[in-house]
Order: C-alpha cells, then structure tokens, then sequence
C-alpha cells in the first residue's frame, strides 16, 4: 500500500522542515512526493523476509581518530559566516519567552 | 484520600572526559571563551565530515562493565532530527536502534535496604551549544564550544519509588563513572544532568499512570524537591478527578514549582535514521577482554579490602571510598605511613574535618601523601605535639607544604632540652607559692595545672611525657627539702 501524500501530511512536513509554501506550491510538491513513493514502493514487490536490513553500504567499520586536539581556535573564521553575531557568539532570535 | 506511590525512572547524562570532542579533534575545556573550541564539523558546516573518537567507545565500555550491561558488539549511530539554534547540523548523532550497552543494574542502599535500579540502556551521542539569553537585546546568542562533547546518556527502568532512592540511585552512577575514570559527574558543571521521569498510581496497582518528564535539575536538593513537589501536583489533579497530562515540565528551584514546558500534542517528530556518515562500530572479544581487565577496583571490593586488610570498621571504610581519588589518597598515605588505622583515623577526623570546613568535595583534595605520612611519623616519634600537628597538616591540606622543612624552619620541633625543662619547671613551682602547697598536701589535680603553665612557657616544644615526668622530679625535690626545712624547725 502506498501511502498517500494528503493535506494533513504535506502541512506536517512542512512544520517539519520549517517550509512556508504557497497553495500553488503544497499541491506540486505533494505530486511531486508522491511520485516519489510510488516510485519506490516498487521494491515492496521484492521479498525481503529473511534478508538482514542493511543501514550502510560499504563494508568499512571502526574508522577512529585518538584522541589527540588538533584543531585550533578558529572563531573569526567561523562567525565570518555568520549572518549576525555579538561577543564572539553567534546571535539568533530569542528562544525562550 | 486514597494512598498513592510514584514510579520514578531517570535518564541521566554524563560528560565523558576525554581531552576531545567526539567528533572531530576540538577541545573538551570547560570555562573557555565562547566559541573558541569549534570547528567546520561541531559547528555544522555543510560538507565536514565526522570521525569517531575512539576514547568514547572505550569510555561508554567503561561505563557499561562497570554497571553490568550487556554490549552490544555491533553498534551504530543515528540522527535525531530538530531545529534548534544549539544544535548547528540540525540533527544530533546519538544511538537510537542499537546502543552500545543495554539490560544493566546497579544496587542501591537506603533505610529500608538494598535494591537493585536495572538499567534499560546506555548510549553514546554528542552534547549541544550552549544558549545565552541576552534579555537586553532580546536575543539569545549561541556558544558552540559544548557542541560535540561525547556524552553517555543512561537510561533506567521506572524502578524508584521515592526520592531517597533517586538519590541514592544517582550517588550510585556517579561513585561507578568516577572511579571507572569516565566523568567526573559534576552536576554544577552540567557534567551530570538529570530528567526525572515521574508518574503516580494507587499503591498496590501494577498499572503505570500519566508521566511527565522533568527538566532543569541542577542539584542532588533540587531534585528530592522537584520530585515531592511534581508527585504533589500529580496527586491534587488526580484526586480533584482531573487527568496528568504527558508532557515536559522545567523545574523552577527558587519558585519550587514546574512549568509545562511541551506537551505530547506538539511532542517532536525526530525522524530518526542512521547516520551515513559513520561507519558501524565493531567491538572485538579482544578489546571488551582488554577494557574489562583494566577497570579498577570498585568501591564495594575496596571497602571489603579495607574491613579485611586493614581491620578498619565498616563505618571508615564506607566513608574513605566514597570517592576513588580520596581511597587513593588514603591508601598511599596508609603504604607510606605504616599504620592504616591511625591513617584512618586522621583522615576521618582532620581531612573531612578540613573538607567541610573548605566546602569542597572529596574529588578536590589534593596532597602529596608521602607529606602527611612523614608528618604521623613525626607524631608518632613524638617530635611534633598533636596540636601542632594539626596546624602543619592545613597548610599540608591547603599548600601541600613539606612538613620536615617546615616543622624545621618554623622551630616546631621538640628537642629534649633537659636543662632548659628544668629551669622552666622551677621557675614555674617559684611563681606559684599557692597551687604548689595545695599540690603537696596531696591535692593531685593541681599536677595538670603545673604541666599546663611548663608546656606554655615551652611553646608547645616539649614532650608532654619529659614534662610530666621531670616536673614530679621537681616537685619531689622541693617537698624533700619542705619537708627538712620542716623537721629542722621543729629540733630547734
């Protein structure tokens, strides 16, 4: 069964992903999704019991660093990005009441 | 009313103390300026990559053997999704389908005995910014030097009933991570935090009731408070026969009260799934074999060892091993020393005396234990008066001075200085007429009166024993001659 992108889902998502669209916009992006899934629900035909469910692709494991610094005070560089900041920290709208 | 019991479980997390983060090679410090520890990956910059570090795998083995989880020898991690200026990737890496410790216990000792706190799982995940209201502007700005800092989170069963056993089911972990050398559980520092999981039913029922989650607990008073105070709040709601309502409440200590925080309706839809980025982590029987075996002793073999060994009481024992840095100070000062009772008793009388006194906590104290050991020596051979003993041992406690220089340059020590005691006796028995014919027509009290006045002129430089045994000389002396002067009268 493929579930179906309504109206309650596609407000959600956008709750979600903090995404403010247009009528215009939420009809084509819930075609668009759905196409998606119903694209993928094609694996659904597969049987996959007894198959272990697989979360990475590559056989690599215990990829480590020690634990050693290595980096150095960056700050400048990194709130050069920043759209506003104060004090050497990066200024965001208030959040808590 | 009808009578009602709580159903308590905790999650708590623990800073580990590794020197890095866990994610990339930015230091741990606490206390720095504000985002000076941080990097493109725990600032969430698109295309920096994490890379494991290894020494948290290790450390949240550490803490899983010592509180008698199962491992779970293949682990990986997640991504929890939300939005949050702390949080710059917009997601946490934390393990949600296969953390690295499940099915663990602790035992928990209060008044009514002995109880065992299971633990549903322990993971490993990376902390978050830290956010700073600034009420002035009206924004809040954002700290990224926590961001990345390996934490365990350890989550218990809804195993405790009151708030003495949360307690002591918290004094458990931090004793077990502190000597496992994994955090020093600092819960002022924020390296220990604590979300009560609480919920009330009629005693007796088996059924579990509506439970909130409680935030903001920032101490071991704050949260004995803010459990009486929630089951209160719970209790008056159910019996005006309203509902408890799931949801989060921050605990507000100087108002003692909580405030709703989120409820259940807006609860957060985390989205969770693995994270691509990080490899699974294989954990070998080799490297669990090789973490087991060097973990220490833990506090509950220690205090047999110091019963059994030692011949210390029970009493002593418990109190020494609170903490593994105090233990070590003890035993070393004890190997040093020679005598692990009288070692004892000091630290049980002088160092918590000096403890408590300094308001410090036991992890804090810090001296070289070959310096209080020559110092009981000193006592022992009787070198050093005990008062003046414990004057050397603050400035031992505080400074960690040598006491054999310092006794030396202060001129503390006793010296035998036969012919200078037995000029200040005399001198002292010439001052007081007085107590001195009391003393000789046998009032024996007095004798303290005299040891007294010969150790003050001595300034403390002289063996109470010399004193006590030359000034009955002394005394023995002038009554002799008294008693002659006496018999001459009377020929005449």
């Amino acid at each position: 069964m493929v579930k179906k992108i309504d109206d309650e889902t596609m407000e959600n998502i956008c709750i979600l992903a903090k995404l403010t669209l247009s009528e215009a916009e939420k009809e084509k992006a819930k075609e668009e999704m759905q196409r998606m899934l119903d694209y993928v629900e094609k694996l659904n035909e597969l049987d996959t019991s007894g198959v272990k469910p697989l979360s990475h692709l590559f056989p690599s494991h215990n990829i480590f660093r020690e634990d050693v610094i290595t980096s150095q005070d960056n700050r400048d560089a990194l709130l050069g990005n920043a759209p506003e900041k104060k004090d050497g920290q990066f200024q965001v709208p208030k959040t808590i009441g | 009313m009808k009578q009602y019991e709580m159903v308590i479980g905790l999650e708590v997390h623990v800073e580990l103390a590794t020197k890095t983060k866990i994610f990339c090679g930015c230091s741990t410090e606490f206390g720095k300026e504000p985002n000076t520890h941080t990097c493109p990956v725990c600032t969430g910059m698109p295309g920096s990559l994490p890379v494991l570090n290894k020494k948290v795998v290790e450390f949240a083995l550490r803490a899983g053997l010592a509180s008698n989880c199962r491992i779970n020898q293949t682990c990986k991690f997640d991504r929890k999704n939300y939005f949050y200026p702390d949080n710059p990737q917009n997601y946490q890496i934390s393990q949600l389908y296969i953390p690295i410790c499940q099915d663990g216990w602790v035992e928990i000792k209060t008044d009514t005995g002995k109880k065992k706190v299971r633990i549903h799982e322990m993971h490993m995940e990376e902390d978050a910014g830290k956010l700073i209201h600034d009420e002035w502007a009206d924004c809040s700005l954002v700290d990224y030097n926590r961001s990345g800092v390996p934490l365990i989170e350890i989550v218990s069963e809804p195993d405790m009933r009151n708030s003495q056993e949360v307690i002591a089911y918290l004094e458990k972990l931090r004793c077990i991570m502190q000597y496992a050398g994994v955090s020093d559980c600092k819960l002022q520092e924020g390296s220990m935090r604590v979300d009560v999981n609480l919920s009330v039913r009629e005693a007796g029922s088996e059924s579990l009731g509506i439970r909130t989650e409680m935030k903001n607990l920032n101490s071991f008073k704050a949260i004995a408070r803010a459990i009486e105070g929630e089951s209160e709040r719970q209790i008056e709601l159910l019996e005006e026969g309203k509902a408890v309502i799931q949801e989060t409440r921050r605990w507000d200590d100087n108002k003692e009260a909580s405030f709703a925080m989120r409820s259940k309706e807006d609860a957060r839809d985390y989205r969770y799934f693995p994270d691509p980025d990080l490899p699974p982590v294989q954990i070998s029987d080799e490297w669990l074999e090789t973490i087991r075996k060097s973990l220490p002793e833990f506090r509950e073999e220690k205090m047999k060892r110091y019963q059994e060994e030692f011949k210390l009481p029970a009493y002593d024992a418990e109190i020494l091993t609170e903490s593994r840095s105090l233990a070590s100070l003890f035993e070393e000062t004890a190997v040093s020393f020679g005598n692990a009772k009288k070692t004892s008793n000091w630290f049980m009388v002088e160092v918590l005396r000096l403890m408590k006194e300094r308001g410090m906590e036991p992890e804090e104290i810090s001296f070289t234990p070959k310096h209080l050991a020559d110092l009981l020596s000193m006592l022992e051979r009787k070198e050093i008066n005990s008062q003046n003993a414990k004057k050397v041992f603050e400035r031992i406690f505080d400074q960690d001075i040598d006491p054999v220089i310092y006794i030396e340059e202060k001129g503390l020590k006793i010296v035998e200085d036969l012919g200078r005691l037995n000029e200040v006796i005399q001198k002292v028995l010439d001052e007081n007429p007085g107590p001195l014919k009391e003393l000789l027509d046998g009032k024996e009290k007095v004798m303290g009166f005299f040891v007294g006045k010969v150790m003050k002129e001595m300034q403390g430089k002289a063996n109470p024993e010399s004193v006590r045994k030359s000034l009955a000389a002394g005394i023995e002396k002038v009554g002799i001659e008294k008693a002659g002067i006496e018999k001459r009268k009377a020929k005449e």
